[in-house]
């Protein structure tokens, strides 16, 4: 049988979006009152769950702490129903590790720590359905997250995948996208001054290409990044419309 | 833009698994029509104007073909006459799905500007996507599909209809059910047949129309020749428990009852099975994918070496099958017997289209004739046509549409006609088709990515590059060649060492990976030399003009440049792109004269002599490591000016330059080989010739042991030295038969990717590696070789599928098939030419010696022409001899006669034309005179000198 085709010459893809189209974006803030900070984020068919606590005194082992700055701990996880076959997924596998770490450095390069010394923000994200970019869709939950929580932020982190197919990039790949082959590139900007917080790409691309897709990706992250401006303006409208009776 | 998602269900490989996608449905697909307002597309590819001459629609409109009328009647569609046409994306993908080669024919026809063929995407569009409902099939939700597409275009278009015959859309499927549904909701909807026969003005297309179920209905009788072909899903089981064997089918040449099927096991151990009788045939063409049931032990056979065809009229299907088969029926030795099988199912047809012959029906009204495929393994095949007279006579091209159980032949339609029989030029496009050769001129993509001329080399060409323009190079080729690929030059150096270059054409230079010009040459893999006729891999602008190393214009080169010392041995190597100034483009004949002219003392001369006496110690070298030097005649035609018709046939002679240029080509190879080696372990393409399994050399120990003459084949050394002493008194043509022989043993030498295997061993040359540098502009191989080189050298860049080893793998893979098949194409011209050269002389006398021995017939070798030919004992039209055969000599007995191996004999040759489609060089006995059986001397017509003034 023949493998799945990726881009059609008519240039849809395998669910009818052009290259450049990202899937339906929808979120929502402050889901948990517990928590400091929280929010939902969908992307196409790929859920995330994201929390966020702090900044507080710095628990466990108090060596950790930073003088100058905020120790960021983040934690990734998947839930057990989030892929088509219930899977147990034990804590800190490789994988989840280190996931658990590139959101890290995402958000060390974003938040404004030096704000918070000595003390520790923890940004948990858990993936409740995945559908492809989980790193992305977790990167954009936790902004919202961390936005929500209050904590200052040099610009909004906007992540995104890209793909490269028939010498043309596709943003945001969706699952079948993902497992079909295609060398695809993970990117989260800062978009306003257009500086990279995590380039990431396991797979083989002739380097003259690399230009293309880290652009592809950025006017991608760029797109993300305007529709979670929409969700935080309009989650402070409701807030303050609440607030203000 | 409009978003919504559906979910579909899907399994996978036993497990059941919910696989959910998102399908986003848009409002900005347009129809494509240049009648449309509303659409804002750029511009329509669907004309306004679609008037196609038919009496069932008058009015002009847009066809939409359902998946079985594309899969089935491909041919028709791409006539030239149908036009307009919307393809569906549900049909695109299903045919995607059902067969590729298909797929590949419709994409073609996509891309064609005249066809106007649209692809409408439905299933993204709002108003025409429709949901799976709850009991309906697959099948049934896209033929629902199709009609509420077909629904939305005849509703959209009505609204830009200004008058009443406005455009219209004409759905065309076979199935009766989606014909019926269609018109209860009020859609115009023909079938294929009813529409193509409506077209007044084309009444040719009917016959490319692909015979549907019912028609086969009518043409198969009552009784069942064949079993019926157990379902898929039973193969399948089979082939899991063991009792099926899946292989591919190859029918024999020689006999149509008698086939093999290769069955692929895993590793090295791969078996045949034998095949023999039309019941256990049942059905299955050469290529299919089989499934195979092995029989019981005692009804085992041995294969037949017995000539069989099938020939005469068309048998009526009731007809007697025994007779045929009777000759099968040898009780054979139960040594001799192999694994025998019968087909049970076939798992994939492989199915071309075939060129061949009509032979035409008895009955003068009769529209049903049968059709002669020009390759002997493809059974006949029954088509339905009312211009047989025309046809009579023409080489055609049928497809196959199936073959029903009750059917001794199987159905099909004819395709398009490629000329009169004998024709040259028809010929040609046979013995091309017939071996996959790809011949079509270059595409207008593929020449875009031709240098723009006039062509001069740039200062940014030269950064990578060494100047060697003021070298004496020159190259050698044969006469007449304008794709000169190698040149070479030999100078002194101060320290008394010699400095020999071999200067390649630069073709990587141009062709760049990955561009349509590349993937043009990749697929045609490698240039095809026909009798006086050339098809080329690279255009020729190329070929001929910018990579060809011509004699004083500058050219951009690919050098080797080894420092030597005078016992030929490499003191250093080093590679560079370089450019480059021939001084001259010699024949090997004017090389030779040059060197054995002690008048001449010039540069290219003195370059020349150096070359030559390096070459000489080179295959000293060479031969004392084993390297063997096989024999195999190669003819010329003398072709004159005019008619291009061969007029005189020569061997060829072999010179001593012939021999140097070869020497330094082969050291290139192999010095280029070790480079990218050591370089690219993992990803270089080489070139491996295995040594052949000991079996092989049956014939040759057995021939050489009749003239008492040893032959050791324990290793390639072993075998040259033991060809060199094997000599016969009295019979100075015995070594270069023993060498032709030889041949035949060895394996075919294939290319490979080295991370794929191991074996690098070239057993013909005696070489641990090698590989191809030094024909670019004819070779595919020789061009990635340079890509590594060059990426090895650092002078240009890599890109990722040049390090892909399966990638390569692949590529291997296609440039094995292609030179293949060019080899045989060749020989099929050669073949072609000698045709026409003993249609011109008449018959001819000769001496020949006999190559092989068969069951029933010698094949005779005739040194002077290196034509081989077969001599049958057992014509039909005559009282068959008393044959006795002796495999152990092997040898045999007619009447009182012993035909042995290397006999000398007499014979003569005519051409045979009584079968227009095959005609064959006919031999026949003349000495030994064997009573009944040889022929008498026929009165040699005198060489008709006039023959020339004739035209």
């Amino acid at each position: 049988m023949a493998g799945l085709e990726l881009l059609s010459d008519q240039g849809y893809r395998l669910d009818g979006r052009k290259a450049t189209e990202l899937r339906k974006v929808q979120a929502r803030m402050g889901v948990f009152a517990q928590a400091d900070g929280s929010a939902y984020l969908e992307q196409g068919n790929t859920k995330a769950l994201a929390v966020v606590y702090g900044p507080h005194e710095m628990r466990g082992s108090r060596s950790r702490t930073l003088h100058d700055r905020a120790v960021i701990n983040c934690q990734y996880s998947m839930a057990t129903f989030s892929t088509a076959e219930r899977k147990r997924r034990p804590h800190g596998d490789r994988k989840s590790t280190e996931m658990s770490l590139h959101l890290k450095q995402t958000f060390e390069a974003a938040v404004m720590t030096q704000l918070y010394p000595r003390s520790q923000i923890d940004i948990y994200v858990k993936i409740l359905q995945s559908d492809g970019g989980n790193y992305s869709v977790c990167v954009n939950a936790a902004t919202l997250a961390v936005i929500d929580a209050g904590i200052p932020m040099r610009d909004y982190v906007c992540a995104c995948t890209v793909g490269f197919v028939d010498e043309t990039p596709l943003a945001d790949l969706c699952y079948a996208e993902e497992s079909g082959g295609v060398s695809s590139l993970a990117l989260a900007l800062l978009p306003r001054g257009g500086q990279i917080a995590l380039l990431q790409m396991d797979a083989r691309l002739h380097q003259d290409h690399l230009e293309t897709l880290i652009e592809a990706a950025m006017t991608a992250c760029k797109g993300v990044s305007k529709v979670l401006d929409d969700v935080v303006r309009q989650h402070l409208q409701e807030v303050s419309m609440l607030t203000g009776e | 833009m409009l978003k919504s998602k559906t979910f579909v269900k899907k399994t996978r490989s036993g497990k059941v698994m919910k696989i959910v996608r998102e399908h986003y449905l848009r409002d900005d697909i347009w129809c494509g029509s240049e009648v449309c307002s509303e659409c804002k597309q750029e511009s329509g590819v669907l004309q306004k104007d679609a008037c196609i001459e038919s009496n069932l629609c008058s009015y002009p409109h847009y066809l939409i073909p359902d998946t079985n009328v594309v899969l089935h009647q491909i041919d028709v569609l791409e006539d030239p006459v149908i036009r307009n046409v919307i393809i569906l994306q549900t049909v695109l993908q299903e045919v995607r799905h059902r067969s590729a080669p298909v797929y590949k024919r419709l994409k073609d026809m996509l891309h064609e500007k005249e066809k106007h063929f649209y692809t409408f995407t439905n299933e993204h569009h709002r108003e025409t996507f429709i949901e799976r409902e709850p009991g309906e099939s697959a099948n049934d939700r896209n033929d629902r599909a199709i009609r509420v597409a077909a629904k939305w275009y005849s509703q959209h278009l009505k609204t830009f209809a200004s008058h009443e015959d406005g455009l219209k859309v004409v759905l065309l499927t076979n199935d009766q059910g989606n014909k019926q549904k269609a018109e209860e909701s009020g859609l115009l909807v023909y079938k294929c047949e009813e529409y193509v026969k409506s077209l007044i003005a084309n009444p040719e297309l009917v016959d490319r129309l692909a015979l549907s179920d019912d028609d086969k209905n009518e043409i198969t009788s009552a009784k069942l020749l064949f079993p019926e072909h157990l379902p898929l899903s039973r193969i399948q089981a089979g082939i899991k428990s063991g009792c099926f064997l899946q292989g591919t089918f190859r029918a024999s040449r020689d006999n149509y009852l008698e086939a093999t099927v290769f069955v692929q096991g895993e590793g090295e151990d791969s078996t045949e099975v034998l095949i023999q009788g039309l019941q256990n045939l049942n059905r299955a063409v050469h290529q299919d994918v089989v499934a195979v049931q092995l029989l019981p032990r005692n009804e085992w056979v041995a294969p037949t070496s017995v000539v069989l065809q099938d020939e005469g009229i068309a048998k009526d299907d009731d007809d007697n099958e025994e007779e045929e088969e009777k000759a099968l029926k040898v009780t054979a030795a139960e040594a001799a017997r192999r694994s025998t099988g019968k087909i049970v199912g076939i798992i994939k047809r492989n199915w071309r289209p075939f060129c061949g012959m009509l032979n035409v029906s008895q009955i003068k009204e009769s529209t049903r004739h049968l059709f002669t495929p020009a390759d002997r393994r493809i059974p006949r095949i029954r088509i339905e046509t009312r211009q047989a007279s025309t046809l009579a006579g023409q080489r055609i091209i049928v497809a196959i549409d199936g073959w029903p159980k009750g059917s001794r032949y199987p159905n099909g339609h004819f395709v398009r006609s490629l000329g009169g029989a004998g024709e040259k030029e028809t010929e040609e496009e046979v013995l091309l088709l017939e071996h996959d050769v790809p011949h079509q001129a270059f595409s207008q993509a593929v020449l875009s990515f031709l240098p723009k001329m006039p062509w001069a080399i740039t200062p940014e060409d030269m950064v990578m590059r060494e100047d060697l323009r003021q070298l004496t190079v020159c190259s050698v080729d044969p006469p007449g060649c304008t794709d000169i690929d190698d040149a070479l030059h030999c100078r002194d150096l101060e320290n008394g060492n010699l400095e020999v270059g071999v200067h390649i054409a630069d073709v990587s230079h141009f062709i760049r990976p990955g561009n349509a010009l590349d993937k043009e040459a990749a697929s045609r893999g490698t240039t095809v030399y026909l009798c006086g006729k050339r098809i080329d891999m690279v255009p020729a602008l190329l070929s001929s003009d910018l990579c060809s190393l011509r004699s004083n214009v500058e050219r951009l080169a690919f050098s080797c440049i080894w420092e030597m010392n005078h016992d030929a041995e490499i003191l250093k190597t080093r590679f560079t792109k370089s450019v480059i100034n021939s001084k001259a483009s010699l024949t090997y004949a004017e090389a030779q004269m040059r060197i054995d002219d002690t008048a001449k003392n010039d540069d290219i001369t003195k370059s020349l002599r150096g070359l030559n006496k390096l070459a000489k110690i080179l295959k000293q070298k060479r031969i004392e490591k084993g390297a063997l030097t096989l024999s195999s005649i190669e003819v010329r035609f003398h072709m004159d000016s005019e008619t291009h018709d061969p007029i005189d046939l020569q061997t060829k002679e072999l010179m001593e330059t012939n021999s140097m240029v070869e020497e330094f080509m082969l050291l290139a190879n192999i010095s280029v080989a070790q480079k990218i080696y050591d370089e690219f372990s993992e990803c270089a393409l080489l070139r491996k010739h295995p040594a052949p399994p000991p079996s092989n050399y049956d014939i040759l120990l057995k021939a050489a042991k009749s003239k008492d003459v040893e032959i050791y084949t324990d290793s390639a050394k072993a075998l040259a030295d033991s060809l060199d002493v094997a000599k016969v008194d009295g019979f100075p043509y015995f070594n270069t038969l023993l060498r032709i022989l030889a041949t035949r043993c060895m394996m075919q030498a294939v290319y490979f990717c080295s991370g794929m295997d191991s074996d690098f061993h070239h057993y013909g040359l005696a070489s641990p590696i090698y590989t191809h540098f030094t024909s670019p502009i004819r070779r595919y191989a020789d061009i990635i070789v340079h890509r590594l080189l060059a990426v090895a050298i650092g002078a240009d860049s890599t890109y990722p599928e040049l390090m892909d080893k399966h990638k390569q793998s692949a590529l291997c893979n296609n440039l094995n098939y292609r030179h293949k098949m060019a080899q045989y194409a060749q020989r099929a011209s050669v073949a072609f030419h000698t045709q026409l050269f003993f249609k011109s002389r008449g018959i001819l006398n000769e001496d020949g010696y006999i190559l092989f021995v068969k069951k029933n017939a010698i094949i005779v070798l005739i040194p002077k022409f290196g034509l081989e030919g077969t001599v049958f004992f057992d014509t039909k039209d005559k009282t068959i001899p008393k044959l006795v055969f002796d495999e152990e000599g092997p040898t045999l007995n007619v009447e009182q006669h012993t035909f042995r191996i290397f006999d000398k004999v007499k014979v003569t040759i005519r051409l045979d034309d009584s079968n227009i489609q095959h005609q064959k060089i006919r031999m026949a006995l003349i000495n030994p005179v064997i009573p009944g059986v040889s022929v008498p001397v026929p009165d040699v017509e005198p060489q008709a000198k006039k023959q020339k003034l004739d035209h």
